[in-house]
């Protein structure tokens, strides 16, 4: 911390904040505490996405956004997302992909800001969102480390709960782990 | 970790280049990513999400690009990209991840100048300037020699030709830095090459330097890209040795210039490809 | 010790061992719930900040804290003066552990870049970062030792302290020609052997000391109950070995110090070092506040612990048709600069790769481990079996290569079966072994027969690599699991564990293991987290013990518990204890002679362990099904519960039970790569893995798969990504994930594995250990491929793709 208080004020999770902070507080500290512990910090150089929050309804590391620069804006975690993220968290116990659960936090926020985005860019242009490929939903979700799990399980679940929002595509169709691999 | 004792968010850039120039060691502050990761305390950061630098404008000439649009705006921008062969999508694409990428700036990855940038070797190979504040419009190529000045860059421009253009790079894992990256763009009749991650700063490479004069290189033309590439200046660090990433460039940036050029008939482009096979290492 | 040993019928009929079942904690992780040690810290903690140090060899002359201690909230500077001058080992081993005895909290000598120089403790982080850069240290820069292949014998000496100890005189520990520890195990006659053969592949492989890289760092904090003791809650694998090294650290009595395991953001074997409890346990003891250390992903990546780099000399002899006759291995442990698990890792480079070709007629294994200035090295999965697989099965590799034999036959031709004695494998005998039908089914996965080691793509080449893999299950002998099983009001079940799960699933597994042996669902066994204070003892989550020998306890305990529900149901329904069945939610009482009695006469049919082993062969002793026959009383659970808790009549039942084991058996594995490289670039992508594991009985299917998938996902990481590097004067180069680099989904495949389960007749209905084998065949498999590939046999990782273009 250094340099003069600033008052800054948030819509965390729906609810109004306000607070005193650091000018050079980051985000990830804020939300932290205020509560929100699902939010992780594990690498110091954005590397590892164990810290995405929702900014303005975008995923963003919050371990890089001063707390000043969040003023006035709106931030989501999965504290605030515990109905939407609940499929989603079936699907990946399911797999048994949680592992550790040390960054299944940010990946749940990674992967429902796919799944918004996906969503939005459909409506933006007028036609009906697709089930994302297994390209796209790698390379999406490229910046969410995982150390347990080598991923595979990861993508089952994934793949699992986009088909359960879009369909599954016609040409990879869903494979459970051990059946028919 | 950023620290910083004063925090001054610009209404306007005007406002903002006052502040960078009477406030000793204030710096502004771009996606905040590069500046997270120096160990210094700023004793002020300006910050110009105020000032409207975050949209990609686009007139019949030119792309304008705010400093404050992000790497990932950069990457989803259907007219940028349709317009310049799309290498500015792949130049981005691995950048650690969706997350960084929203914060990450263009004017932040531009105005740092850093060797591994694989923004700037993209923009490097098309026809594009900086804007800045004060300086006004300058080109890119220049822009990334000149010092560090107390000035603020506002927008990137690309101006708008009949790109043909192809970006490679070689990273030794997925989201890491690239070992070397090459970018080689065909307009206004000539070919760029952009060659950065030397690791020093990307250098540009066209006309009687690059040897290349025909949109679509025969292979002579090609091995004296690769030979002129492979006679910049290369050096070791962590990412690769000064030896491979001579040879890396050659590859790159041939691969990069047969990728994009237009052969019309398969035996030309067969013949280019077996320029880059004869660069093969492995028999 | 007593075991019971199994036939593989047991595996009949289970229904919840081999079940998908979902991790108990799943759905808490999965919602951000606040569970991880730096979620739950007590408020008004102080927090600690480390000096480390920027010399790689010094002694500190004058260290000046003065400055530091005016920064205002700062609370103290802690230096080598103020602790206590008595030495420890942070391993996590059983007492009395086989690492030396080489620390201090504080040093007046410091021994690597990023050794503990000063502790800060402030209230705080800001003042506490700040307060660090005023300490002022004047240092005698010393000459390092930093090429661990100079280290023996050098004129340098790293530990030269008076009061360094070692426990057992069986390491050869040498330490004043900086040897830790040294040994030779040998079988037969190796020089006849090697004059029988007709090639011999002679090779050196060098391993790096690779990041264990869990996502959660390093992190504890202590503070102080209403008793006076310490309480540390730490994010370990080994709190009992915790509470252990802070009492020797502190040179306190054990009695004082308690230590609480909450949720783990993964350990990998990092864990089973003590890496920062030591420090908020001290700050906490001198200033009786709480104080908490949470270490960043640099302090992790360079001042704690990683896996041992190694190199391993190979001398691999055979006969022209593949017979493999004699093997030599020489391993050479860099310890870094203090000796965590050096005697013990080194060991298994040996014992856990040679075996696989037991037919040798003779073989040597030879090693030392040394100290040298650079990061210590500690735990991580595969524990030197990695690092010997690597060697070993590259060489075998090579020799198939070199007589152009398919790697697959030359195997199937050599490999170790059911049954044989291991002769460097401590000449345990071999009862559960599939390792051949592992390899058989990988190659119908990856349709070896249709498929060129060597694949022509154009601007890519194509190449096919297997290797085997064998690990331990449990320390044989030395770990000790234990656990209580309570029967609780209502007829649900309090499963007590000192097992550590680090998100593995233990919790779950072993709650599975009671749910099959009490007949309920899982949900009726409440497990949870490990607090040395009320926790039955267990040695930790380490060398694949807890499935194994965690499980063999819940099933005596189960046992143990049902046989005395049935003998207070019979006495409360007033029939005899011999004619009551549990079937898991009912105690059935029949017409004398309607149950078979169960005998324990059946004799083991192998005699195989030790003589001082009493092992019964017999069928476990558990809930099961009732017969066709009409009860002549019952009584529920609920209502014996009820009963048991009650006055009166109650005696709140508790069973009890621990388990050693005499023998580790092996789980085994093969693992066949598939790669890309690309011709002009080097670049190695891996295109298909596929992998099939023989781990005994499958307890959970989902969570064996993961963990053979993720070990995979690692091994990848360190074949090709993770390059440990460091400067011309020590200091680790690699010290973030910008420069470490784990793998990101874009840099694996899809990981495929199948099971291919043999019965472990010493095991928990037939289960052996999977943590750790699965980490140990990407490397060969991998390196092997990328040799069919390129003609460059990479035989220092990692494979970069420049090694890989231009050879080493």
């Amino acid at each position: 911390m250094s340099g003069n208080l600033i008052d800054v004020a948030v819509v965390l999770n729906g609810k109004k904040v306000t607070a005193s902070v650091a000018p050079d507080q980051s985000l990830l500290a804020f939300v932290r505490d205020h509560g929100c512990k699902s939010v992780k910090c594990a690498c110091e150089t954005t590397n590892c996405g164990l810290c995405t929050v929702w900014l303005d309804g975008r995923a963003v590391l919050s371990c890089a956004v001063p707390m000043v620069r969040a003023n006035g804006h709106e931030v989501t975690t999965l504290e605030g997302l515990q109905a939407e993220s609940a499929d989603f968290a079936r699907c990946m116990a399911e797999e048994g992909a949680e592992q550790c659960g040390f960054c299944s936090p940010g990946l749940i926020m990674n992967v429902l800001a796919m799944e918004r985005e996906i969503r939005d860019r459909s409506v933006a242009q007028g036609i009906e969102p697709a089930m994302p490929t297994e390209d796209d939903m790698n390379a999406y979700l490229a910046g969410n480390l995982c150390r347990c799990t080598g991923y595979t399980s990861q993508r089952r679940a994934i793949r699992r709960y986009m088909e359960s929002r879009f369909g599954a595509a016609s040409d990879d169709a869903p494979v459970r782990a051990g059946e028919g691999e | 970790m950023l620290k910083f004792a004063r925090y001054v968010r610009a209404a306007n850039v005007d406002d903002a280049l006052e502040v960078l120039r009477f406030r000793k060691g204030a710096q502004v502050m771009g996606g905040g990513i590069w500046m997270r990761l120096s160990d210094r305390t700023y004793p002020c950061v300006i910050d110009l999400s105020d000032c409207g630098l975050n949209t990609i404008e686009e007139t019949d000439e030119e792309f304008r690009i705010g400093a404050y649009v992000t790497l990932r705006d950069l990457e989803v921008d259907g007219r940028l990209n349709a317009a310049t062969g799309n290498v500015l999508a792949t130049a981005v694409h691995d950048i650690v991840g969706v997350q960084m990428r929203q914060l990450a700036t263009v004017g932040g990855s531009v105005f740092g100048r850093f060797g591994f940038s694989d923004v700037i070797c993209a923009l490097l190979a098309l026809d594009a300037e900086v804007e800045l504040a004060e300086a006004g419009r300058i080109p890119l190529a220049q822009f990334v020699d000149m010092p560090y000045e107390l000035d603020i860059l506002t927008h990137v421009i690309v101006r708008k030709h009949d790109y043909r253009a192809s970006y490679q790079c070689l990273r030794k894992a997925a989201t890491d830095f690239a070992t070397i990256n090459a970018c080689a763009a065909y307009w206004d009749g000539a070919w760029h090459v952009a060659v950065g991650s030397r690791p020093a700063k990307a250098r540009l490479l066209t006309g009687d330097a690059l040897g290349v004069a025909s949109a679509k290189p025969t292979a002579d033309e090609l091995a004296h890209a690769i030979e002129a590439v492979r006679g910049l200046k290369y050096s070791s660090n962590l990412w690769g040795s000064e030896r491979y990433r001579r040879h890396l460039a050659g590859v790159l940036a041939a691969r990069a210039i047969v990728d994009a050029a237009p052969y019309t008939s398969p035996e030309a482009a067969d013949a280019a490809r077996a320029v880059c096979a004869g660069e093969e290492a492995i028999a | 010790m007593s075991m019971i040993v199994t036939r593989e019928s047991e595996r009949q009929g289970l229904t919840h061992i081999g079940a998908r079942t979902v991790k108990k904690d799943a759905a808490a992780l999965l919602a951000g719930k606040p569970l991880y040690t730096n979620d739950i810290v007590p408020a008004d903690v102080l927090t600690l900040k480390i000096l480390h140090s920027p010399h790689a060899f010094a002694r500190i002359v004058d260290i000046d804290t003065s400055r530091a201690c005016k920064v205002p909230g700062v609370v103290a500077v802690y230096t080598y003066k103020d602790v206590p001058n008595k030495r420890f080992t942070l391993a996590g081993q059983s007492y009395p552990e086989a690492s030396p005895y080489d620390r201090l909290i504080l040093d007046e000598v410091v021994r690597y870049v990023g050794d503990e120089v000063a502790i800060v403790a402030a209230e705080t982080e800001d003042a506490a970062d700040r307060a660090l850069k005023l300490i002022k240290v004047d240092y005698d820069v010393m000459e390092p030792v930093l090429d661990f292949t100079q280290a023996k014998g050098n004129p340098i000496v790293i530990h030269t302290e008076d009061n360094y100890h070692v426990n057992g005189a069986w390491i050869n520990n040498d330490r004043m020609h900086n040897v830790v520890a040294s040994g030779l195990s040998e079988h037969g006659d190796l020089e006849a052997a090697f004059a029988e053969c007709d090639i011999v592949v002679d090779e050196t492989y060098h391993t790096l000391a690779d990041a264990q890289a869990m996502m959660e760092t390093f992190r504890s904090f202590a503070e102080i109950d209403a008793y006076g003791r310490i309480t540390v809650t730490s994010s370990t694998q080994v709190p009992f070995h915790v509470r252990r090294m802070v009492a020797n650290a502190l040179d306190i009595p054990q009695s004082r110090v308690r230590v609480v395991k909450p949720r783990i953001g993964g350990g990998f074997g990092a864990k089973q070092t003590g890496c920062n409890e030591i420090f908020c346990a001290f700050v906490t003891a001198k200033t009786g506040r709480p104080s908490k250390i949470i270490y960043t992903r640099e302090e992790t990546l360079a001042s704690s612990n990683s896996r041992h780099e190694m190199q391993l000399h190979v001398r691999l002899g055979a006969k022209n048709d593949g017979t493999i006759v004699a093997i030599d291995l020489y391993t050479l442990s860099n310890q870094g600069a203090y000796g965590e698990h050096g005697p013990t890792t080194v060991g298994l480079s040996g014992h856990k790769s040679l075996p696989l070709y037991n037919h040798a007629k003779a073989s040597r294994f030879a090693f030392d481990v040394v100290y040298s200035n650079t990061m210590p090295a500690g735990a991580y999965r595969g524990y030197g079996a990695t690092q010997g697989l690597f060697a070993v099965e590259s060489a075998v590799n090579e020799l198939a290569d070199r007589l152009g034999m398919d790697p697959c036959e030359i195997r199937l031709k050599n490999l170790v079966t059911p049954g044989e004695r291991l002769a460097q494998y401590d000449d345990n005998e071999l009862y559960s072994c599939n390792a051949a039908d592992c390899l058989r089914r990988a190659m119908e996965m990856i349709g070896w027969a249709d498929k060129p080691l060597r694949q022509d793509l154009g601007d890519r080449v194509r190449g096919l690599g297997v290797a085997l893999s064998m690990q331990g299950s449990a320390i044989a002998k030395i770990d000790i699991g234990s656990v209580d099983l309570r029967v609780e009001e209502t007829g649900f079940y309090t499963l007590s564990i000192g097992a550590t799960d680090m998100g593995t699933g233990c919790d779950t597994i072993l709650a599975q293991f009671a749910a099959e042996a009490l007949r309920c669902d899982t949900d009726r066994i409440v497990v949870h987290g490990v607090d040395t204070d009320v926790s039955p003892f267990d040695t930790g989550s380490y060398a694949s013990a807890s499935t194994y020998l965690t499980g063999m306890a819940v099933l005596k305990a189960a046992e143990q518990l049902i046989a005395e529900l049935r003998r207070r149901a019979a006495g409360f329904m007033g029939v005899d204890v011999n004619d009551v069945l549990f079937d898991g939610d009912t105690m059935l009482a029949f017409a004398p002679g309607t149950l078979e009695v169960p005998t324990d006469g059946d004799k083991p049919e192998f005699s195989g362990i030790y003589d001082d082993v009493e092992a019964i062969a017999r069928s476990y002793h558990l809930a099961q099904a009732a017969p066709d026959a009409e009860p002549v009383a019952q009584m529920s659970l609920i209502e014996l519960a009820n009963k048991l808790v009650a006055g009166g009549d109650g005696d709140c039942l508790t069973a009890h039970a621990a388990a050693s084991s005499p023998t580790s058996p092996p789980p085994f594995m093969s693992g066949i790569a598939e790669v890309d490289v690309d011709k002009a670039t080097g670049k190695v992508s891996v295109v298909d893995y596929v992998s099939v594991v023989d781990c005994g009985t499958v307890v959970n299917e989902n969570l064996a798969r993961v963990q053979a998938e993720g070990g995979i996902g690692q091994g990848i990481g360190m074949a090709l990504t993770e390059d440990v590097q460091y400067s011309d004067t020590g200091r680790m180069r690699t010290r973030s994930f910008m420069t470490y680099k784990v793998p990101t989904r874009l840099d694996l495949p899809n990981i495929r594995v199948e099971f291919a389960p043999s019965y472990e007749p010493t095991g928990p209905f037939g289960a052996k250990s999977i943590g750790e084998v699965v980490i140990n065949t990407p490397s060969p498999a991998i390196a092997s491929a990328v040799a069919h590939a390129t003609g460059n046999y990479v035989r220092t990782l990692p494979i970069t793709p420049e090694k890989a273009l231009f050879g080493e």
